[in-house]
């Protein structure tokens, strides 16, 4: 399946919401998205991850990249992902310590909020 | 021992396919379904990594992928370091592997690949590292590091004409037939 991105605002939260595999193929578009976020002056990110599925080392970069830019800002970039082969992922690369990874848009949201 | 061969040219689109056929292939010899998604994803990385070398170094040139299962019986292809299907034997058990070997041309000498993946910290390419010609978003150091994560057994052997990638998961042994089944 190819990837799908869709996104919209939630408060002062931008919701990105990716569908489909983000591989060595799909990921420069997730890339470009991130990045025309961040230039439009969303510091603020929620990448749903829960329609995802596949996600290489390449998803990885992008999402690492996109979290530095967001910092660069004072901002912040969290993941909503419940499905284990993705999380695994994530646990192998030591990457679970760098993103908050939450079940729920709305707890992603509530545990910035409450920071 | 059955091989399955499969030339892609260096395009980010052909990876999906060959972690496609690598899972089909994988599940048709015998892997235990636990071990289906890290398949999928070990050969999409070792593929990626090809790929990016390739779009540097030489983009004309394919990429190749051999997929050995070692539930068969014929040998006669087998590489002289046998490693393609290894037996392991314990309690008088034989453990066939299934092996995924992905060979690509482009020089490894100097690159900043290595046979050991280095730490993950500072590995990261968002783009603005990304080399002429490179990918986007693709860090081959961090590539090799989720191979050596998820494959069962991994060789990576870089040398001046390209670098082998072989990765390894053992076979279920077949149900010995029931002596007591009339």
């Amino acid at each position: 399946m190819d990837l799908k991105l869709d996104h919209y605002t939630e408060g002062d939260t931008e919701i990105v919401v990716v569908e489909g595999e983000i591989d060595v193929y799909t990921a420069p578009r997730l890339r470009e998205l991130l990045i025309d976020l961040v230039n439009k002056g969303n510091f603020h990110l929620v990448v749903n991850m829960e329609k995802v599925e596949f996600l290489d080392s390449t998803g990885l970069g992008v999402l690492v990249g996109g979290l530095k830019r967001v910092r660069a800002h004072d901002g912040t970039l969290d993941l909503v992902c419940t499905q284990e082969r993705i999380l695994k992922i994530f646990r192998i690369t030591g990457l679970t310590k760098v993103f908050g990874i939450h079940n729920t848009v709305q707890e992603a949201i509530d545990k910035r909020s409450s920071k | 021992m059955a091989t399955i061969t499969l030339t892609i040219s260096a395009l980010p689109a052909h990876v999906r396919t060959a972690r496609l056929m690598a899972a089909t292939v994988a599940r048709r010899a015998g892997v235990a379904a636990s071990a289906i998604d890290e398949i999928r994803l070990a050969v999409g990385e070792a593929c990626s990594r090809a790929v990016a070398a390739h779009k540097v170094h030489c983009p004309a040139q394919p990429i190749l992928l051999q997929l050995i299962d070692g539930s068969g019986t014929d040998t006669s292809s087998e590489p002289d370091d046998g490693t393609a299907e290894k037996l392991l034997r314990a309690n008088g058990i034989t453990t066939r592997r299934f092996e995924v070997v992905v060979t690509d041309r482009a020089p490894a000498k100097g690159s900043e690949e290595a046979a050991n993946p280095p730490p993950l910290d500072g590995l990261f390419l968002d783009g603005d590292d990304t080399p002429p010609g490179g990918i986007s978003g693709f860090s081959p150091g961090l590539g090799l590091a989720v191979i050596t994560g998820l494959a069962d057994e991994v060789k990576i052997e870089p040398d001046d004409e390209g670098t082998v990638v072989r990765m390894s998961w053992p076979v279920l042994p077949e149900p010995s037939p029931d002596p007591g089944a009339n």
